[in-house]
């Protein structure tokens, strides 16, 4: 029954096998239907636990995946992680209903989509249930894939790729930052499970690591949920088929940064910082997301504009609810909404936003356009999605009797007793917050009534619309009347929600303020009589008509804002300004010359060596048991050192293979005093043939460019060449000087006859003892010459074969 | 006695060796060179004789024998190859 928990994550990805066979064999049948059964199973599956859950019980379940390392998936079900279940499955069931009326079954390649969102939906699951730090990470980057393939899924077009490559690099850059957050984490604790975690924060804070996991986590949970800066993958990823837009870029993915910050709350909230970052950069992209939604014209990227605003909104609650952990009782003040807020406005954007962007779709189909500039009019001919575009936006705004009235003025309290405390600064600061809030919250209502009125109400101009406009079919309309009849219900019920919902969610944010989910005793009333928040919407709402209103006269300001100070241009540079830097920067030094390689290797050679010798004071020179040097050694070095500066001098490149010649000899002759005439037999005769080949090869020399004349000069090669020979010396010197080990010839001396019967020390290592080496340097010349014979004849044959193709 | 005879031999080799190679690299004509590499060859055979007598051993003969042989076939090499400017003659129809 346990294990049946975890496997419930999976049940879309297995799901998702059987697809492409279920549309390559049923042609009839749009796919969807099949799909659509898949979400509302889960549904009521997750349905069963809300009573249990809403008591405070919890669920978990685990299922062993790499056991010696401690990785497993376990699935967590407690308040947060339900809601958030119930919101993937729920929307998620809506959406694919909503899929099915428009996406065409014959022009569509329904089975890569379906795939994808099935995909999508189990990684989104794993997300929001995983205990694990692992796990939930592995899921995290498969809704990141999943949701580029979404973005991509018109993989014609220029933009989806462009869209869903910008969203890749961002998530996934994010993505990377949060895995190093979770094994920082997990070295803290010692523990992946966030569970254990959070039960040892307290001993977490003073650890070194701690404020680095915590920057680390909320880059991941920035970039995810598209806050200031990240938020620029968001307006791109537009690109996307609508149910996508509406399923990932509003309700599901966007959100999984803010059930991070939930979930994590709890471990971080001691923090000043993460108080700080969360709740400044919520309130930020907050303002910034709705102060940039007019300036767009696409419907569907003021409403992606729109959801980085509210996304900055819950995150800047998510913040309110750290402080809390700060604030002693703050159960008993008014300061105790921020979580519950948070949570509760979570839900109500799900609603609100996921109607608006599949009123955005329907437009689209039905008009063939969504430039806003062309719409007009529309309200007689589709009064129904006219009704679920107004309701979806009115809640958007923050009026009655719709959701979004409740939640924000919940926010308004929230933000309001931010500026209460004095702490950490707050009461300079924190001054600021309600006011930022205030302003961002006229140009959320002045965006949209933009959104609404300008769609729906207005002239109507048949002749700008490259379709002739129609009410979408009844199929389509559903999943977002649906959520607009949500919309209003949650208005009319708000405890219920609260109470099944949000209260076992709020617990598990703030498990240092209560105990269990009946322990919060925050009652939702759409009057709560004359506070300074009503004031504030009154004022929001007065305000917010009359820039409305004026609004043609100042959207031009907008046009003013540069477009090279945009995010969007910054991160095009930086893409760009990387592409052609490193593409510099390879060529500044991959020249293609052996020599400038040869100079590096030779270089990082005497780099490495003689700084080894010297960090290890491994150097040293002794000339203890060295044998005395006698006169003809002498004169032999003299020879030896002649031929070689002749070879390095040489005018012609005959004196040099002379030379050469003479060096090779010389050792010969060294060979001969050293003791060694089996080497110097064979350097005899191998140095005759090795010169006997230069001369063949300085004769088959082309006879252009063939200019005799000295090797040019030049000093950085001086350098390295004495620098890699007194290395050499160096380290030749050192290593006589500091023998450890005596040397083993002693037993070979020994044992040469009695035990291989031969007189030769040397022929017998080479054959007997170590027999090995020579059987496989006989392999290499034989390689050699075979490599010679297949160079010269396959050569001639390619040009035979040149020959007879022309 | 004898040792010191032996070591001023091979000494006065090595100068002779040097003066050569002295030819070799200055010789103004190839032939000069090849000369002069042939009497390297001969004079480090001799001092490869004396060698073996100054450690008293056996195992250089085929050295020296060697040294001969390739000293000759050199030699015969270079000329050739000065002569004709090829060392191996290939047949007409090869």
């Amino acid at each position: 029954m346990f294990l049946l928990q975890v496997l419930y994550i999976f049940i879309p990805m297995l799901a998702a096998i059987l697809v492409p066979f279920l549309y390559k064999s049923i042609k009839n049948i749009h796919t969807g239907w099949f799909v659509l059964a898949v979400p509302a199973t889960l549904v009521i599956i997750y349905a069963s636990y809300i009573a249990k859950v809403a008591k405070g019980e919890v669920f978990q379940a685990e299922l062993p995946w790499i056991p010696s390392l401690d990785i497993s998936v376990v699935s967590y079900l407690d308040g947060l992680s339900l809601l958030f279940s119930l919101l993937i499955t729920g929307i998620g069931s809506l959406v694919v209903l909503y899929s099915i009326f428009y996406l065409d079954k014959h022009k569509e390649k329904l089975h890569n989509f379906y795939v994808y969102l099935l995909l999508f939906m189990s990684a989104m699951l794993g997300v929001v249930q995983s205990d694990h730090l692992i796990t939930l990470y592995f899921f995290w980057e498969l809704t990141s894939i999943s949701s580029f393939l979404l973005i991509g899924y018109w993989y014609t077009r220029d933009a989806s790729r462009f869209g869903a490559l910008k969203s890749m690099m961002i998530t996934v850059g994010g993505g990377l930052m949060m895995l190093g957050g979770f094994i920082l984490l997990s070295i803290m604790g010692g523990t992946y499970s966030i569970r254990e975690l959070i039960v040892i924060a307290p001993d977490l804070v003073g650890h070194p690591l701690f404020t680095w996991s915590l920057v680390l986590l909320l880059l991941g949970a920035f970039t995810k949920s598209a806050q200031f800066p990240f938020y620029i993958w968001l307006p791109d990823a537009m690109e996307a088929p609508t149910p996508v837009s509406a399923y990932l870029h509003s309700a599901t993915m966007v959100k999984a940064g803010l059930y991070l910050v939930a979930r994590f709350t709890p471990i971080f909230a001691v923090s000043e910082l993460w108080v700080w970052l969360v709740t400044g950069v919520g309130l930020l992209t907050l303002f910034w997301g709705s102060f940039f939604a007019l300036k767009q014209t696409d419907l569907k990227g003021i409403l992606a504009f729109s959801t980085v605003s509210q996304l900055g909104l819950i995150m800047s609650l998510l913040g309110g609810g750290a402080v809390a952990f700060h604030v002693n009782g703050a159960a008993d003040l008014v300061f105790k909404f921020a979580a519950f807020a948070a949570i509760f406005h979570l839900i109500n954007h799900a609603t609100f936003k996921g109607s608006l962007f599949m009123i955005a779709g329907i437009i689209d189909h039905e008009t063939g356009t969504r430039d806003i500039r062309k719409l007009g009019g529309l309200m007689s001919i589709m009064p129904l999605s006219f009704t679920v575009a107004a309701i979806g936006s009115f809640s958007m705004a923050g009026l009655p009797p719709f959701n979004g009235f409740l939640s924000k003025e919940m926010f308004l309290s929230a933000m309001l007793a931010l500026n209460e405390f004095e702490l950490f600064g707050f009461d300079t600061w924190g001054a600021l917050f309600p006011i930022v809030a205030w302003i961002a919250s006229i140009f959320t209502f002045i965006y949209s009534f933009y959104f609404v009125f300008r769609t729906f109400a207005g002239q109507y101009k048949p002749e700008q619309f490259p379709r002739k406009p129609h009410e979408a079919p009844i199929g389509m309309l559903i999943s977002p009347m649906i959520l607009a009849a949500f919309v209003v219900i949650i208005f009319f019920i708000p405890n219920l929600i609260g109470d099944t919902f949000v209260k076992p969610a709020v617990q598990a944010i703030q498990p240092f303020l209560y105990d269990s989910p009946s322990a919060i005793d925050i009652h939702v009333s759409a009057w709560h009589g004359l506070q300074p928040e009503l004031f504030m919407t009154i004022g929001i709402v007065i305000i917010g008509v009359l820039l409305f209103v004026a609004l043609p006269k100042w959207q031009g300001l907008y046009n003013l804002f540069p477009r090279s100070l945009t995010f969007n241009n910054a991160y095009d540079k930086i893409m760009q300004g990387l592409d052609v830097g490193l593409y510099r920067i390879s060529r500044l030094y991959m020249t293609g010359s052996m020599r400038h390689y040869l100079l590096y290797m030779f270089s990082g050679i005497v780099a490495i060596v003689l700084g080894t010798l010297f960090v290890k004071d491994a150097f040293s020179i002794s000339f203890e048991g060295a044998a005395p040097i006698r006169s003809y050694q002498i004169i032999l070095i003299i020879v030896l050192v002649i031929g070689t500066a002749t070879t390095i001098l040489a005018k012609s490149r005959l004196t040099a293979i002379i030379g050469l010649g003479s060096v090779g000899y010389t050792v010969a002759l060294f060979f001969v005093i050293f003791n060694a005439p089996d080497l110097a037999l064979t350097q005899l005769v191998i140095e005759t043939i090795s010169v006997a080949l230069f001369l063949l090869a300085f004769y088959h020399l082309p006879k252009l460019g063939k200019r005799e004349e000295r090797m040019r000069f030049q000093l950085n090669r001086a350098i390295i060449s004495i620098a890699v020979g007194v290395m050499v010396t160096l380290i030749a010197l050192s290593a006589h000087s500091q023998k450890l080990i005596p040397s083993i010839s002693k037993y070979y001396k020994e044992t040469v006859y009695s035990l291989a019967g031969g007189g030769n020390i040397v022929n017998v290592i080479l054959v007997d003892y170590r027999g090995f080496d020579t059987l496989f340097e006989i392999t290499v010349l034989s390689i050699a010459g075979m490599a010679i014979l297949a160079m010269i004849k396959l050569r001639m044959n390619r040009k035979e074969k040149a020959h007879e193709n022309k | 006695m004898i040792e010191n005879v032996l070591l001023l031999a091979l000494a006065l080799f090595s100068v002779s060796i040097a003066l050569s190679l002295y030819r070799v690299i200055r010789g103004p004509s190839m032939p000069d060179r090849a000369i002069a590499l042939d009497t390297i060859g001969i004079n480090l055979l001799s001092s490869i004789a004396i060698v073996s007598i100054v450690l008293q051993t056996k195992a250089y003969l085929e050295a020296i024998l060697i040294l001969g042989i390739l000293a000759f076939i050199g030699t015969i090499a270079f000329t050739k190859y000065i002569e004709r400017g090829v060392i191996v003659e290939r047949k007409s129809n090869d």
